[in-house]
């Protein structure tokens, strides 16, 4: 199923047989493109980025490289291939056919999901906006623009559905879209981590690394949707979240791979001494790590959800890897364990696990999450250094669930207040760690020089070598 | 058997980097037959189940997917081995016999080349050793162009080039039958830089001009797929219009197996259509620079073309001394005249073919298009017919000896 480029929006949908659909996307279009214009990468407009664009979903069309203006980049709604007589596999209509038109009773779910994910794709772009100016290489730059245009990309995906299904209310909602603000005091974003800044690389890595790791499980989980229109927009967008990933988890690599090298040559192990030589220091790093990762899990919502227990029984929302698991993908009579706060002790306690689906979503994501913390530790015991990073026990600084407003350690001790405000500065990162990471942060424009605070890659992208010049100012 | 007959297999193992993998998971989705599994740590690739078709390739975020070890097959790396890495383990040493690593492309041009004479084939045991791999990707030869000759008539359907390279001050033997690869500057439609191509040697191991550091190619511009349609071979192209005094990249040499034999009283049977003849004429230009060696051995050669203005080296070939070689031309467009093709000359010189085949100092050379591969055997077959041999009983004691060599693109 190839792209049609010659369409003002390129698609994979039919979407020139569909006058009034097709006129009320080309409608919304120049409205993206001033936001675009407004809250996308800072002084880019005119850059030759070498950018990935997918021509057709299939294996071998969806990484054309080449030199793009951003502006000028394709944007449009492409769905993975239609999988032959797809079922809804899982809740009260396990074993129906799977939906190709909104079922009425689950519209309002339905939307309310669609716009949740969607709300985050801007969101994004508008917290990393600023970013591109301080660079640490030409290679990352671009690996920015990619992020950049591809969360574009997935608005654009959500907004189709959101035309193509839910009429007015839905062309409402595109609208509302671009009108939200990430950080707005008077119009935010919906959810809580794409109002954080990302005010340096660092944040952006761990960002990529953590946050939309969370994009991935929510992903996956609709991917399983009974909506099939949900389901293939999803599956497709996975494909480009995984460079997104990519980006945090070899970013954060390679900032460590940095600060180990320089360690071992100055014998240097005190963080004082280590940010003298212009590195980050390994404690400063794990402070990133136990913000980000914080305020990643948050994003799953709260461990107990009837809503979270309805999106299932509804066949709107699966579990993570669904079709994989071995049980009756109704979980009626299922439990599932979770965390509770009995006096200040943190104790396992049964509970269903249809309203567990949230909890469960986020301890699935953990493991992933831990399992690259456990890649960037390989990259340290390589250097001989008595260090290992960690991730924060699930309750540490919770804003929302049962936690929220518990002070618990990264270890996972409930603390009192004096004890929180005596540490807190070595937990999360303080004043003194941004502005530290802050000053290290400097565009190097000169293709194959990486800022001294961070390694180069292994590779260069799609097979390009690491001094490419990825991005053309003009 | 001769030992050194045994072939070891040798497959390139596709492996994942998990050092770079961030296990996303795109590529076990991709895979269409399911090669592609992981545990807890790894994402690993089954080396019985992958046959290496690099759907996972453009969609790997991060270049990991990328990664090739030529291994034994029987030792190649388990699933349960790779689950267990950190890191990739370095390219192994082969046995001796089993190849040096080539470049992924080469690989497998070379392995679908020899595709006819059914999997590697050792050379003759009187040919010379050969240098392989010499210059790679990373670290190329500069060639400078010292000719550039147009071989087929003006009124000819097809532009095919005499081509000659020196080297001047760089080391790069050669021997007649080997390969060499040109690598055409700049980039592909995705942005990635050109394949290679290979292209076998038209000139005899001292030079295309006896004395100089210099080799010839015979380069057939192309402008049509093998099914007609219009397309313009990037490599052709460019080494067609290429000037005296331009440069080009060559990687190589390949190949140790299309060897001519160097004992005296040796016979070369060679058979070949279109730009097919390059190592024909190289084989043969060796011979004839040693005639006054009276070495002994005969030479027959078929060789096949639409027309004598498509036949590459006719001139030349016409003015070779009778009792030197034996040349049978076949031609399938001569207007007025019946088409005539390689195998009906074959079949028509029966007798001497079977005695050539018979004799274990004779070795048979193929080497064109693929298509002209079954006519060839099927002639052959015919033959062996008529000379009460059986074909399919003789085959693998031509390759045992090391006397079938074939060469298809």
């Amino acid at each position: 199923m190839s792209i049609d480029y010659s369409q003002k929006i390129p698609n994979n949908v039919d979407l020139s047989s569909d006058k009034t659909l097709q006129r009320a996307l080309e409608h919304w279009q120049p409205n993206y493109l001033q936001w675009w214009a407004e809250m996308g990468p800072t002084g880019s407009t005119n850059f030759d980025v070498y950018l990935r664009t997918a021509v057709s979903v299939e294996p071998d069309g969806w990484a054309h490289f080449g030199y793009v203006k951003m502006p000028e980049y394709r944007w449009g709604i492409f769905l993975a291939p239609a999988e032959k007589e797809r079922k809804v596999n899982f809740g009260e209509h396990k074993g129906e056919p799977a939906w190709q038109e909104v079922p009425g009773e689950h519209r309002a779910n339905l939307r309310r999901i669609i716009v949740a994910q969607g709300d985050t794709e801007p969101a994004s772009v508008e917290q990393q906006r600023h970013l591109g100016l301080t660079a640490p290489s030409l290679y990352d730059m671009r690996n920015l623009f990619q992020v950049n245009v591809e969360e574009g990309r997935h608005l654009w995906a959500m907004v189709y559905l959101l035309h193509r299904y839910f009429g007015r209310d839905g062309r409402e909602e595109a609208e509302a879209m671009l009108e939200r603000r990430s950080g707005d005091a008077d119009n935010p974003r919906i959810l809580g981590a794409f109002n954080e800044k990302t005010p340096d690389w660092l944040s952006f890595y761990m960002f990529t690394y953590f946050t939309d790791r969370d994009g991935k499980f929510q992903l996956c989980a609709l991917a399983e949707s009974g909506f099939d229109p949900l389901s293939r927009t999803t599956r497709f967008m996975l494909t480009e979240e995984a460079h997104h990933m990519f980006v945090g988890e070899s970013g954060v690599s390679r900032v460590i791979q940095r600060t180990c090298e320089v360690m071992r040559e100055h014998k240097a192990d005190d963080p004082a001494k280590v940010r003298t030589l212009g590195v980050i220091d390994l404690p400063t790093i794990q402070r990133y790590l136990n913000f980000h990762f914080s305020v990643t899990i948050d994003l799953f919502g709260a461990d107990q959800s009837s809503n979270a227990a309805n999106f299932y029984s509804a066949g709107l929302k699966g579990r993570f890897e669904e079709t994989k698991q071995n049980d009756d993908h109704q979980l009626k009579n299922d439990s599932y364990k979770i965390l509770e706060l009995q006096g200040d002790r943190l104790v396992e306690k049964e509970v269903p696990a249809l309203t567990s689906l949230n909890e469960r979503l986020r301890d699935d994501y953990i493991r992933d999450s831990i399992a690259g913390i456990e890649r960037w530790n390989r990259v340290i015991d390589k250097h001989g250094i008595p260090f290992r990073l960690k991730a924060p026990h699930k309750a540490f600084n919770r804003k929302i669930g049962t936690f929220a407003g518990v002070k618990v350690s990264p270890d996972g001790r409930v603390v009192s207040e004096a004890e929180w405000n005596a540490n807190v500065r070595n937990w999360l990162p303080n004043d003194e760690d941004r502005a530290f990471v802050a000053s290290l942060m400097g565009r190097v424009v000169e293709p194959g020089k990486f800022a001294h605070w961070i390694a180069p890659p292994a590779v260069g992208i799609n097979r390009q070598p690491v001094n490419f010049e990825y991005v053309r100012f003009n | 058997m001769d030992a050194a007959v045994q072939t070891v297999e040798v497959i390139r193992q596709h492996l994942i980097d998990p050092e770079i993998c961030i296990r996303c998971n795109t590529c076990e989705d991709t895979c269409p037959i399911g090669a592609i599994t992981h545990d807890a740590r790894n994402y690993v690739v089954k080396a019985d189940v992958c046959n290496a078709c690099n759907a996972c390739i453009p969609p790997c975020p991060t270049g990991a997917i990328d990664n090739w070890r030529q291994v034994v097959k029987a030792r190649a790396y388990s699933i349960e081995e790779q689950f267990a890495w950190d890191a990739l383990p370095p390219q192994e040493d082969l046995p001796v016999g089993a190849g040096a690593e080539l470049p992924p492309e080469v690989a497998r041009v070379t392995a679908e080349a020899a595709a006819g004479q059914g999997g590697a084939v050792a050379p003759p045991w009187s040919a010379a050793h050969p240098y392989v791999n010499l210059y790679t990707l990373d670290s190329p030869a500069i060639a400078t162009v010292s000719g550039n000759f147009r071989l087929t008539g003006d009124d000819a359907s097809s532009d095919i080039r005499h081509i000659v390279l020196d080297f001047g001050a760089t080391a790069f033997p050669v021997l007649e039958g080997q390969t060499i690869g040109i690598i055409p500057p700049g980039t592909d439609d995705n942005g990635r830089p050109h394949h290679v191509r290979l292209y076998s040697v038209a000139s005899p191991r001292d030079g295309e001009r006896p004395r100089y550091n210099n080799l010839s190619l015979t380069v057939k511009r192309v402008t049509e797929d093998h099914d007609g349609r219009p397309v313009r071979g990037v490599a052709s192209n460019y080494l067609c219009d290429l000037r005296k005094g331009d440069q080009v990249k060559v990687v190589g040499p390949y190949g140790t197996s299309f060897l001519m034999p160097n004992h005296p009283g040796s016979s070369l049977l060679m058979v070949c259509t279109g730009t097919g003849s390059a190592p024909m004429r190289a084989m043969t230009e060796r011979r004839r620079r040693r005639i006054g060696l009276k070495e002994g051995g005969e030479l027959m050669l078929f060789f096949g073309a639409r027309a004598p203005g498509e036949l590459p080296y006719f001139g030349p070939l016409m003015k070779l001394p009778k009792d030197f070689i034996d040349i049978n031309l076949a031609f399938s467009r001569l207007p007025g005249k019946p088409k005539q093709y390689v195998q009906d000359l074959i079949r028509a010189r029966a007798a001497d073919v079977a005695r050539l085949i018979r004799d274990d100092d004779c070795y048979i050379y193929i080497c064109g298009l693929k298509g002209m591969e079954k006519g060839v055997d099927e002639a052959l077959r015919d033959v062996c017919r008529m000379h009460g041999m059986d074909w399919d009983e003789l085959l693998p004691l031509l390759r045992e000896k090391r006397r079938y060599h074939v060469e298809t693109y």
